[in-house]
């Protein structure tokens, strides 16, 4: 048994509101350059939909993700090492800019510039691609809030799979925001498609990187996600993909999408497992049963076995403390109300999703049901097929039954926190899905009431030998300040070990830390979770 | 070397030394300072269709007319003649795969110049020095096909290797047989020339993927794992290509 540890994130999707916050923060931080303006490590689809790229689902056209040969052993769907190097000079399985969005801006100086007049200068959309005259016709947020959906959503390749036909009329409709960052997979298909061997997972955390000076354009790795969260910078030749953050994560923060997210509905937590137990989980041959599967490989912090021998293998004590604290696997394991994203890709995704019970409470009450009455909602969750064998192609690949279990439990805390609110007894009986009060009580604490540090537990990098080694180089510096990268012209003082990271400001008389740089920018008010113990007065929300 | 002008000198001895020289310097000087900048450099993004075929026709075509220069400049004569081989076969050998190779690498260069040209999203992405290197490979390409189509297949034929593969074995061993080279028919000069000026710009150009062609991916393990280290900070005076400023050209 080989433990390792994994930070890993839940999304609380009936939370989401699709407002884009995470996906403009993320964007700002890292994809705002020339090269990337279709990049989205972090971007929200709305579902039913065709998603970003445009059916990106479907691993019968992008070949993404792994497959069992014959014998039943993992292969990777977009075919042998020798077959990619043969075929390294064109390859067929990449998505074009069109199945993106061909970028564009538009020239804001003619507006400024344009003479006097009566008329009210108008810019068009000029390619970012070419600077000519363009006309946009798809991009990443097309089909918000199901716009265009009657024409295009069908072609869902959820949709596809399900065998009743699916109308989309805004009386029958279901819809809910699907926010996607890099799934931080514990068996990378993107990893194993690189030849040049520059993208890896880290040890420490599992966060899955692309050496940017190691990457050689051969973009494999780009077709061999099947999530395509992979991307090709076309400026610099390179591949880029979601860091998780890792800066902050290093520090103990959290990503900047869960940070800033007015829905707090973003989870991270570390989760142990067992490195060798991976492969064998993934090539489990029935894709159905690869979410049990999955569970299995997670280990319990809790097990004193399960920790000293995490300890004996070098797992530090405070991250082995984070794990038995991590909400990611509260709400995996011991709640089972979060699901894996589409675990038929054999990837092992580690990004988890409770899946949105508001929808179904909707058309409960659509069809004239009481929507608050727990056997109403129990009785839609059987009766629904549609949404339910949605759901169920988006997490469990297919199999209804962990979907409907973890929509029972969500429905369940809602009526036993009610009967509490209103000190009734309890109409109903936890034990039907598989709970007790008090499993409802803390699921209630988690995903309503959560606090901060409540819902990122996030430990920081033991760094102190790689902060020795930066240290003694004078020069050192923060390798994303260079010109024109993402930290560019942000302070920190060469050598600066990482755990203080952004940390050292003013500290306010909430208990909230500011920081100024030396242009006397503020940055983003952050809670000094790795300084400061937890408690109420330290521990307010920063957003 | 008497009979042999400066201007000739310059040309099959001096230029060839200079090429070799910037060739291995300048990929020294690049791969230690310039690793991010290190990379094909793929248009696939923008434009896939034409690609999917000029692509694979181009580098096979290549590293069949790459074979083709080892069997005909490198190989001595006399060693073909060792094994066996008579003139005369060798002879079609040479003008018929060489005719086959020159044929992939025309049609394979004809659309990736094509596409390079005429598809404003590629064009947009092209660099001056990819133009040069494209100009001078686009004459090495022409050049060559006007030898091995124009005078080894429709042509009397022309015993390139008593007069060229002298020279340029000779160049490796510091005993060049300049005037073997100099009264070669012109075409052949231009493309020796231009091949020297395509070894030149090699490092400087996206031609060094090359070198990074991944065989080692048939074994390592899929799944890579590496250990959190601190960065080394760049060299001095070498702040490394890094990610551009907004609006910087290519």
């Amino acid at each position: 048994m080989r433990i390792m540890a994994q930070v890993c994130m839940v999304m609380n999707i009936d939370k989401c509101i699709g407002c884009h916050t995470c996906t403009v923060t993320c964007k700002q931080t890292w994809t705002n350059r020339p090269g990337t303006e279709y990049v989205y490590f972090n971007n929200v689809e709305t579902k039913p939909g065709l998603g970003y790229p445009a059916r990106y689902e479907d691993q019968e056209q992008w070949k993404g993700g792994w497959e069992l040969d014959r014998k039943g052993r993992l292969r990777l769907r977009g075919g042998s090492r020798l077959k990619r190097l043969a075929t390294i000079f064109y390859n067929p399985d990449l998505p074009t800019i069109d199945d993106y969005h061909d970028p564009f801006t538009y020239d804001y100086a003619s507006l400024i510039t344009a003479p006097a007049g009566t008329k009210a200068p108008s810019v068009s959309a000029r390619s970012a691609l070419t600077g000519r005259e363009m006309v946009p016709n798809w991009g990443t947020n097309w089909e918000d809030d199901l716009a265009g959906a009657p024409e295009r959503a069908l072609a869902d390749p959820n949709i596809v799979a399900m065998a009743e036909k699916v109308k989309l009329d805004f009386e029958s409709v279901f819809m809910f925001y699907l926010p996607r960052i890099c799934e931080h997979c514990l068996n990378p298909s993107c990893v194993a498609s690189c030849p040049s061997g520059a993208m890896y997972k880290r040890e420490e955390d599992g966060i899955v990187l692309v050496d940017q000076d190691r990457c050689r354009g051969w973009r494999f790795c780009v077709s061999g996600c099947p999530y395509k969260k992979v991307y090709f910078n076309h400026r610099t030749g390179k591949a880029e993909k979601c860091t998780l953050c890792f800066p902050r994560i290093e520090a103990g923060l959290p990503t900047i999408c869960s940070e800033t997210c007015p829905g707090r509905l973003r989870y991270l937590g570390l989760v142990l497992y067992d490195a060798d137990a991976v492969t064998a989980a993934a090539a489990t041959p029935d894709p159905e049963d690869l979410y049990e599967a999955q569970l299995q490989v997670f280990l319990d912090p809790s097990d004193p076995a399960v920790a000293a021998e995490a300890e004996r293998q070098g797992i530090a004590h405070d991250w082995i403390a984070a794990a038995k604290r991590s909400p990611a696997y509260a709400l995996i394991v011991r709640h089972r109300v979060a699901l894996p994203l589409h675990p038929e890709y054999r990837t092992m995704p580690m990004v988890w999703y409770v899946p949105p019970l508001s929808p179904v409470a909707d058309v409960t009450a659509t069809a004239g049901y009481d929507e608050t009455s727990p056997d109403a909602i129990f009785a839609t969750i059987d009766a629904l097929r549609i949404p339910i064998e949605y759901l169920a192609n988006l997490f469990t690949a297919g199999r209804i039954g962990p979907v409907r279990d973890a929509l029972r439990r969500l429905a369940m805390v809602r009526t036993v926190m009610r009967a509490n609110q209103l000190g009734q007894a309890p109409t109903v009986d936890p034990g039907d899905v598989g709970m007790t009060e008090a499993d409802a009580e803390d699921l209630f604490r988690l995903l309503a009431i959560a606090r901060y540090e409540d819902r990122y537990v996030v430990p920081p990098a033991h760094a102190e030998n790689a902060g020795r080694l930066l240290a003694q180089h004078s020069l050192g510096g923060c390798s994303l300040d260079d010109e024109g990268g993402p930290g560019m012209g942000g302070a920190g003082p060469a050598g600066e070990a990482v755990p203080g990271f952004h940390l050292r400001g003013e500290e306010g008389a909430d208990g909230q830390v500011t920081r100024r740089d030396d242009k006397g920018r503020v940055h983003l008010r952050v809670t000094e979770t790795s300084l400061s113990p937890p408690g109420p007065q330290a521990s307010g929300p920063s957003i | 070397m008497s009979g042999v002008s400066g201007f000739e000198l310059f040309l099959w001895v001096i230029l060839p030394y200079l090429a070799l020289a910037t060739f291995v310097i300048g990929h020294i000087w690049r791969y230690r300072y310039d690793q991010f900048g290190w990379t094909s450099r793929s248009t696939q993004l923008q434009e896939k269709r034409w690609l999917k075929w000029g692509s694979p026709i181009f580098h096979y075509g290549t590293f069949a007319a790459i074979g083709g220069h080892v069997i005909g400049i490198l190989i001595p004569e006399s060693w073909t003649h060792a094994i066996g081989i008579p003139e005369v076969a060798y002879r079609w050998f040479s003008a018929g795969a060489g005719t086959l190779a020159a044929v992939l690498v025309i049609v394979g260069v004809v659309i990736l110049a094509g596409r390079r040209l005429f598809v404003t999203r590629v064009r947009a992405t092209t660099s001056p020095v990819d133009w040069l290197a494209l100009i001078l490979l686009a004459i090495v390409i022409v050049m060559g096909i006007a030898e091995t189509v124009g005078v080894g297949l429709l042509g009397g034929g022309y015993d390139y290797r008593e007069s060229v593969a002298l020279w340029f074995r000779g160049l490796f061993v510091g005993n060049p047989d300049v005037r073997a080279i100099a009264h070669a028919p012109l075409i052949y000069q231009v493309h020796a020339t231009a091949a020297w000026a395509v070894i030149a710009v090699w490092p400087f150009s996206r031609l060094v993927h090359a070198w990074s062609y991944p065989v080692w991916y048939l074994w390592r393990p899929f799944v890579v794992y590496r250990s959190r280290v601190a960065a080394r900070p760049n060299e001095p005076g070498t702040s490394g290509r890094r990610w551009r400023k907004i609006g910087t050209p290519y």
